[in-house]
């Protein structure tokens, strides 16, 4: 809709009004936020203070991507939801509590995982994309698909008490391959299992990141184009760098070298077939490896054939894919119970069969035994 | 002299140091001390062939070391040196809640 067009009620002009006596916002850029739709990736720690400020600013469309359920382990930081969440997918918690807030703007949630196949259909319908996702695969996915939409990436990433904010192609200004061309290799960069994240940091950089988008929708002051802000909460220091254009940049360089979006996930060295995790619980590799350092009573099921575990194996209990169901007795209940296969194909397979039976501690092991050797204990044999 | 800066992530590579200062003429020369004095880190920020890795960024001052001479950038004196890997996310829940398990 043009901005011509846009009309605001009384309720809304009342409701604005903190906006609008500004004289560098004024009423102008009151209707721009009404006009914008943004997408909100993840709704997690960064999704939180994003969507509440986008959503009290009166950004008109709200799309939310999320696949996830709210866990009590979410509520530490995650300040959208509350324990009457528990359990809900996050897009439908969130969607509540946004128009709750909010009745006057549109909600469009997508209860799903982002992938290359839905991408570019979902963001085409967008004027900006706001990344809060939590791992790199997603994190190129993005990248790539706003390139290659056109549409500005307003970026945000937290580790930890460090946090980063950029604001990606944006007015023809670089993007996240500029920047970082190609994502660390799991288990080199400090793994998840030795991360965590200070609760109070994704609200600041979540707010900061809302600070971007509400700068590209109006067009008011200087975004972070072309800059990284980096903040330390340890510490207080606030950086900023330059950003410049990668000329080996393989969409947008001299010589682009990919046109499509691509597997994010082998991309990231994560070889897995996604689509057959569906909604299984999973670690990583590096978080196991903490599990079982850390000394906490945990069961190792190890779903492959007899002759793939004489090959290798990693101590765990051998009970066949085929025979689980029929085993069901030898798996506790009563601890964590970590089951692999080769690939962790085979090992959701088991767990969903397991599903049936009461279990509800069975945790896939994502990328299985190859994984496991790449990343952990390369002096085992691969196969 | 400079200062390099380490991001919180490698700091257990630094026996926690926050920052880590030398009279290293070139960005190359500073990072070579840095990993003899923290050989540990050392494969975090270089590959094999001991060329910065893809998802480390180094920065003198707010400039990129890619749009200055590279590892051979001059440290003046006084030079903060920044070394900024990607970061994606936090702890997934699921490893927190199966450490909490009981």
């Amino acid at each position: 809709m043009a901005l011509e067009e846009i009309q605001l009620t009384k309720e809304e002009l009342a409701r604005y009004s903190r906006h609008i006596i500004i004289p560098e916002f004024n009423l102008e850029g009151q209707k721009k936020l009404k006009a914008a739709k943004v997408l909100v990736i993840g709704t997690g720690g960064l999704g939180s203070p994003l969507l509440l400020y986008l959503a009290a600013a009166g950004v008109g469309t709200l799309g939310i991507i999320d696949f996830d359920e709210v866990d009590d382990s979410n509520l530490q930081r995650q300040v959208l939801f509350t324990v009457d969440d528990l359990g809900k997918p996050k897009v439908t918690a969130a969607k509540e509590r946004i128009e709750a807030l909010n009745p006057y703007i549109r909600v469009i949630a997508y209860n799903e995982r982002l992938t290359s196949e839905n991408a570019l259909d979902i963001f085409k319908d967008y004027d900006v994309v706001a990344d809060g996702t939590d791992n790199f695969p997603t994190r190129y996915l993005v990248n790539d698909a706003c390139v290659m939409t056109g549409i500005p990436n307003v970026y945000a990433s937290i580790f930890r008490f460090d946090g980063q904010v950029s604001v990606f192609n944006y007015q023809n200004g670089p993007n996240y391959r500029d920047l970082y061309p190609e994502p660390p290799p799991p288990g080199l960069v400090p793994s998840c299992a030795e991360g965590g994240v200070l609760g109070v940091l994704p609200g600041i950089i979540g707010s900061l990141q809302a600070n971007e988008v509400i700068k590209v929708i109006t067009g008011i002051g200087e975004t972070l184009s072309g800059r990284l802000f980096a903040f330390d909460a340890l510490n207080f220091s606030t950086r900023i760098f330059k950003v410049f254009k990668d000329p080996d940049n393989p969409l947008t360089g001299k010589n682009p070298t990919q046109t499509t979006l691509i597997d994010y996930e082998f991309f990231c060295g994560i070889p897995q077939a996604a689509e057959e995790r569906g909604q299984i619980s999973e670690i990583s590799v590096q978080e196991f490896k903490a599990l079982l350092d850390s000394g906490k009573a945990v069961q190792v099921i190890d779903v492959r054939e007899p002759h793939e575990y004489e090959l290798v194996n990693i101590g765990a209990e051998l009970i066949p894919l085929n025979t689980v169901t029929a085993n069901a007795g030898k798996i506790r209940k009563d601890i964590p119970v970590v089951v692999h296969c080769k690939g962790g194909v085979r090992s959701a397979r088991a767990i969903d069969a397991l599903k049936t039976q009461g279990f509800d501690n069975l945790i896939n092991l994502k990328g299985g035994i190859v994984s496991y050797i790449r990343e952990i204990d390369p002096t085992l044999p691969l196969y | 002299m400079a200062t390099l800066i380490i991001p919180t992530p490698l700091r257990k590579y630094t026996e926690d140091q926050a920052t880590f200062s030398t009279g290293a003429i070139t960005v190359n020369d500073a990072i070579q001390e840095l990993t003899e004095i923290y050989p540990n880190i050392a494969n975090h920020i270089l590959d094999g062939n001991g060329k910065v890795r893809s998802f480390i960024k180094i920065f003198v001052g707010e400039d990129d070391i890619r749009s200055l001479d590279g590892g051979e950038t001059v440290l003046e004196d006084n030079a903060v040196v920044s070394i900024v890997p990607a970061i994606a996310g936090g702890m997934s829940d699921m490893y927190q809640k199966i450490m909490l398990w009981r």
